[in-house]
């Protein structure tokens, strides 16, 4: 995925949920919008991206919220037992 | 007027709630408070006789032959203007009134041809009708006095003529172009003798008549009539459905001869449409048998090869071949779809279906993307439920509207004259909007406020009129505390209070005056009842997701949710656009908006499926795109849409889908997209299936299929199809089977059956055990969240700059006449009225860059460039140009970018930051090589 467009569309994010007077609700929002839209190999991208540049030209609020939820949005949901 | 003879009173019903009893020819009938005497005596099985009162206009009472005889009245009052009193004696039959009526018809005939038998209206006028009925047997005047027999007919419109030879001056055309539509171009011209229905210029193509039909739905003779009436006779037998263009979704009435359809009329019990129509959904039906049809699959090994004609069964072995080649070698979610906002309910469930348990993942989308996501998104967060809140009727009680970023009148025809009609009774208008629309000022019609804001300020201007509301005391707080979470509420106030978010401080991000900000904020928050309208100016937007909860604030921080005439309306783009995400055409929610994390959720469809879902999001189409030139997307199912044209980005766009290995289009004509493809299925219409769509009010209504597939399959047959090929079985006889399917799925529809629909007409949903018949008005006690959620709406500012290298800003919309891409409308005869895409640029910016009037002009971007014609105007303000993107060749979505909605990757197609210069020489000599090679 084009991580510049990934890193834009994070700080997107970020920047909706940063007027959030609770930091650590809006840490969790970010986190929680990234996970239920994003699909895995989205979210992998973003991970990738800052595992290697450590989140360069991501906002301070979206670099939080990735980094502290890093297997979060790493793990995928199990599915339903057959 | 109606073919086939459906019943109209004469006049319109009164809602008045006392009940007053009459004696009409004997009969005694109680009929409510304000009805006229015409409508009484309808209802007590009498008819008077009367040729210029029609239940679709106001009572005029000037054709004198409905006359009545009253006890204790003098004269012959004219029963369509007398209203019922207690104890009324009515008399329809005398013989001086046989004798009057008579006279008046005698009248009538003695300045009307003679050619019955040849007339288009044969077997179908009511004068022809009206002279039977008062036993006219002689004309006393004779036809050699003055007479307009000779009167030239005017067939300039495409599709109707009017013949004044033929006109009884009624004036039921002007009263409807009034009345119902609310355009005024007709009027009577002349005096006495002398009068006749005009329209103010030489002919109709010429005048202001914008071709709703209503003038030529009210004419009781053959004077306005449809051509298609003149060259196919009268229809044998109708069959009810729905308009396959806007998100009103109108009902029409299909008048058939054999599987051939003579004209589209629309139906008064119709409740979203109520008896009106617009241009589209009443004439541009043609391209449903247009020769451009594709009536055969086709396949082809590379887009460079030409297509092959094959049958379907070696179309869907090939398509599904091909899926699981390409799954086996590059991973399950290397393929997706994308479900169609044109087609039915139950042909979407079935796409999603197919992907999520066909195809195995949720990679599924559907063009809502690039038009309401948001608004799914924001009213799901604030109200709870991803849908408008409001009937279309709710606006006859609104007392202050709020229109922001929609043009009913062009876009949503039909309800734009309903809004209108609304405006004329007096409710007061406040217009968002960066171009000057009708709204702001046509006849009758004059906004109080019009918040010309810059492209891209919607939240600023939404958050100083919340400003205002509070900071002024007139939030209604009670609601709000009752009804909202109040800490969010609490949050909210404080947000919008902040000083940098006051009208003052705003001005010089929006370009709205402080003072009309807050006028129009005073305006909205003491209204009786305040609603607010919107369209893709909200949506399509970097905040587009933020507006939509902006909206949602502005509308719970005044009380205004939850009873008539208030409300928060989407005004939606396509006629199942509603409908299609109701479905499940998001890649993150199953239908009815349930997140695909959810294993409760997923085992109910996994049951009944029997199929393990997959518990992750998938792609969007954006997303989809960006996969497809990284290499890890592969395969794409795209039923009728059509991306390579409406998608912003459009080299982007093209590349993504030339590197797919397959791509398969199913639509009614080889579009844009299908010259990236590499298998067709050819759709059908909506008049070649049975279903149901559902309109911008959650109203489900049912498709009924009037003639064959033109290709053999009606579209929800190919899925199954496909479905099958690839070893997924679906198995249903009839689409009611998907229905009954998608009932016992979706919480909300679970009441909804096709028995119901047959029954009901129509339903809003939700329509459970909790509402049998359906909900017209959401969020009555309390929100479908509980407590509404006030979101905190900061502005921020487009990446999308304009700079000295772009100093314009390109916003995009759309006309009346064309719908979309135009692959329905341009093969019609709408394009007349808009042959080619044009670019408003204001006489200011003109004269700068020495542009006049239809210059050819170069439009670009820093995503590329496109050629139009200018067309100077003061409908923009300086600093903004605007255009629409019906027509391929004028490649508006070639300059238009990639940034998104920050929440749902909605396009901003309403930003776009632009260089405007005159063509050259060269250039103008290329583009009218062009425009001659079409």
């Amino acid at each position: 995925m084009n991580t510049d467009k990934l890193v834009r569309m994070a700080n997107q994010i970020g920047a909706f949920f940063a007027t959030e007077p609770d930091h650590a609700v809006a840490v969790e929002s970010v986190t929680s919008h990234i996970r239920r839209m994003w699909e895995p190999r989205m979210r992998a991208g973003l991970l990738a991206h800052v595992a290697e540049t450590g989140g360069a030209g991501l906002s301070p609020l979206v670099l939080e919220a990735v980094t502290a939820n890093r297997e979060r949005l790493a793990s995928l949901t199990p599915r339903n037992p057959t | 007027m109606y073919s086939l003879k459906v019943p109209d009173a004469g006049t319109k019903p009164s809602a008045g709630p006392a009940l007053v009893t009459v004696e009409i020819d004997g009969t005694l009938i109680a009929v409510p408070e304000g009805t006229s005497v015409m409508r009484a005596a309808t209802e007590a099985g009498v008819r008077i006789p009367k040729l210029c009162a029609t239940e679709m206009l106001e009572a005029f009472g000037s054709c004198r032959l409905c006359l009545v005889e009253i006890d204790g009245r003098k004269g012959y009052p004219a029963s369509c203007t007398t209203l019922v009193a207690p104890g009324m004696k009515v008399k329809t039959q005398t013989p001086k009134l046989a004798e009057l009526r008579r006279g008046v018809m005698e009248l009538y005939i003695s300045d009307h041809p003679l050619d019955c038998l040849t007339c288009s209206a044969n077997g179908n006028c009511e004068l022809q009708e009206m002279a039977g009925v008062v036993g006219l047997r002689q004309v006393r005047y004779g036809y050699e006095g003055l007479n307009h027999l000779k009167a030239k007919k005017d067939s300039s419109n495409p599709y109707f003529t009017l013949d004044p030879a033929k006109c009884i001056v009624c004036s039921r055309c002007v009263r409807a172009c009034e009345e119902v539509q609310g355009t005024f171009a007709l009027t009577i011209d002349g005096r006495g003798f002398a009068s006749l229905v005009a329209t103010g210029t030489n002919d109709f193509m010429s005048s202001e008549c914008v071709s709703c039909g209503a003038c030529v739905q009210a004419c009781p003779t053959a004077t306005l009539v449809e051509k298609t009436i003149e060259d196919k006779g009268q229809p044998d037998h109708v069959v009810n459905t729905i308009c396959a263009y806007c998100g009103v979704g109108c009902g029409f009435r299909a008048e058939m001869k054999g599987s051939e359809v003579v004209r589209m009329v629309p139906e008064k019990d119709s409740k979203s449409n109520e008896g009106h129509s617009c241009v589209k959904g009443r004439f541009a039906w043609g391209y449903a048998t247009h020769p451009d049809r594709v009536k055969t699959p086709l396949i082809r090994k590379s887009i460079h090869d030409p297509w092959q004609p094959v049958s379907w069964e070696v179309a869907m072995a090939h398509a599904a071949s091909e899926v699981k080649r390409i799954q086996a070698a590059y991973g399950r979610g290397a393929v997706g779809g994308i479900t169609s906002s044109r087609c039915t309910n139950e042909e979407t469930w079935l796409v999603q279906k197919l992907i999520r348990a066909g195809f195995g993942n949720n990679n599924v989308d559907t063009c809502a993307r690039v038009c309401h996501s948001p608004t799914g998104y924001g009213l799901k967060v604030t109200l709870g439920e991803s849908a408008g809140t409001q009937d279309f009727i709710s606006v006859e009680d609104a007392d202050v509207i709020i229109v922001i970023g929609a043009n009913p009148t062009e876009g949503h025809p039909v309800f734009g004259s309903r809004l209108k009609k609304r405006l004329r009774e007096g409710a007061q208008l406040i217009v968002v909007d960066p171009r000057a629309t009708d709204l702001v000022r046509s006849p009758h019609i004059e906004a109080k406020y019009h918040l010309q804001l810059r492209p891209g300020t919607n939240v600023a201007v939404a958050n100083a009129l919340a400003h205002v509301i509070v900071t002024e005391g007139l939030a209604d707080d009670a609601f709000a505390r009752a009804r909202c979470e109040v800490g969010d509420y609490e949050n909210w106030r404080t947000f919008v209070s902040e000083a940098r978010n006051s009208p003052e401080a705003t001005e010089s991000i929006t370009g709205v005056p402080a003072a009309a900000i807050r006028g129009a904020a005073r305006l909205y928050a003491t209204a009786k009842n305040g609603a607010i309208y919107y369209g893709l100016g909200v949506t399509e937007h970097s905040q587009g997701s933020t507006m939509v909860m902006a909206i949602a604030n502005l509308a719970m921080a005044t009380g205004n949710v939850g009873r008539p005439g208030v409300g928060v309306n989407p005004l939606r783009g396509q006629n199942n656009v509603q409908g299609s995400c109701d479905m499940g055409s998001f890649p993150h929610e199953l239908p009815g908006y349930r997140h695909v994390s959810d294993p409760a959720v997923r085992a109910a469809f996994e049951t009944n499926w029997a199929v393990n879902l997959d518990p992750e999001p998938g792609l969007r189409l954006p997303n989809m795109l960006d996969a497809a030139l990284d290499g890890s997307f592969k395969a794409i199912y795209i039923q009728g849409e059509d991306p390579a044209q409406s998608d912003p980005d459009l080299h982007h766009v093209h590349a993504a889908l030339s590197a797919m290995e397959c791509v398969i289009v199913q639509d009614l004509f080889l579009n844009e997209t299908a010259k990236f493809a590499h298998v067709f299925f050819p759709g059908s219409s909506f008049l070649e299936k049975d279903g149901t769509f559902t309109n911008a009010e959650r109203r489900i209504g049912r498709v009924r299929k009037v003639m064959p597939p033109l290709a053999g399959k009606a579209d929800w047959e190919v899925t199954v199809a496909f479905a099958k090929a690839l070893g997924y079985e679906m198995d249903y006889a009839h689409p009611s089977d998907i229905m009954d399917e998608i009932a016992g799925l979706m919480p909300t529809f679970t009441g909804v059956s096709y028995e119901k629909l047959e029954r009901l007409g129509s339903i809003q949903w939700p329509c459970n055990d909790a509402a049998p018949e359906g909900t017209p008005i959401m969020h009555i006690e309390r929100f479908v969240r509980g407590k509404g959620k006030f979101a905190l709406t900061e502005y921020v500012a487009t990446d999308e700059r304009s700079t000295d290298r772009f100093p314009l800003l390109l916003t995009t919309g759309r006309v009346l006449s064309q719908y979309n891409v135009g692959a329905q409308t341009r093969r019609t005869h709408n394009s007349q009225w808009h042959p080619e895409d044009v670019l408003e640029i204001h006489p200011h910016d003109a004269e700068q860059r020495g542009i006049k009037h239809g210059d050819l002009v170069v439009v670009a971007s820093r995503k590329g460039d496109t050629r139009l014609h200018a067309d100077v105007t003061e409908r923009v303000a300086p600093g903004v140009v605007y255009t629409t993107f019906h027509h391929p060749e004028s490649g508006a979505n070639l300059v238009t970018t990639d940034y998104s909605d920050w929440a749902t990757n909605c396009p901003e197609y309403k930003v776009t930051a632009v260089q405007v210069r005159l063509a050259r020489a060269a250039e103008r000599a290329e583009s009218a090589a062009a425009a001659a090679g079409k």
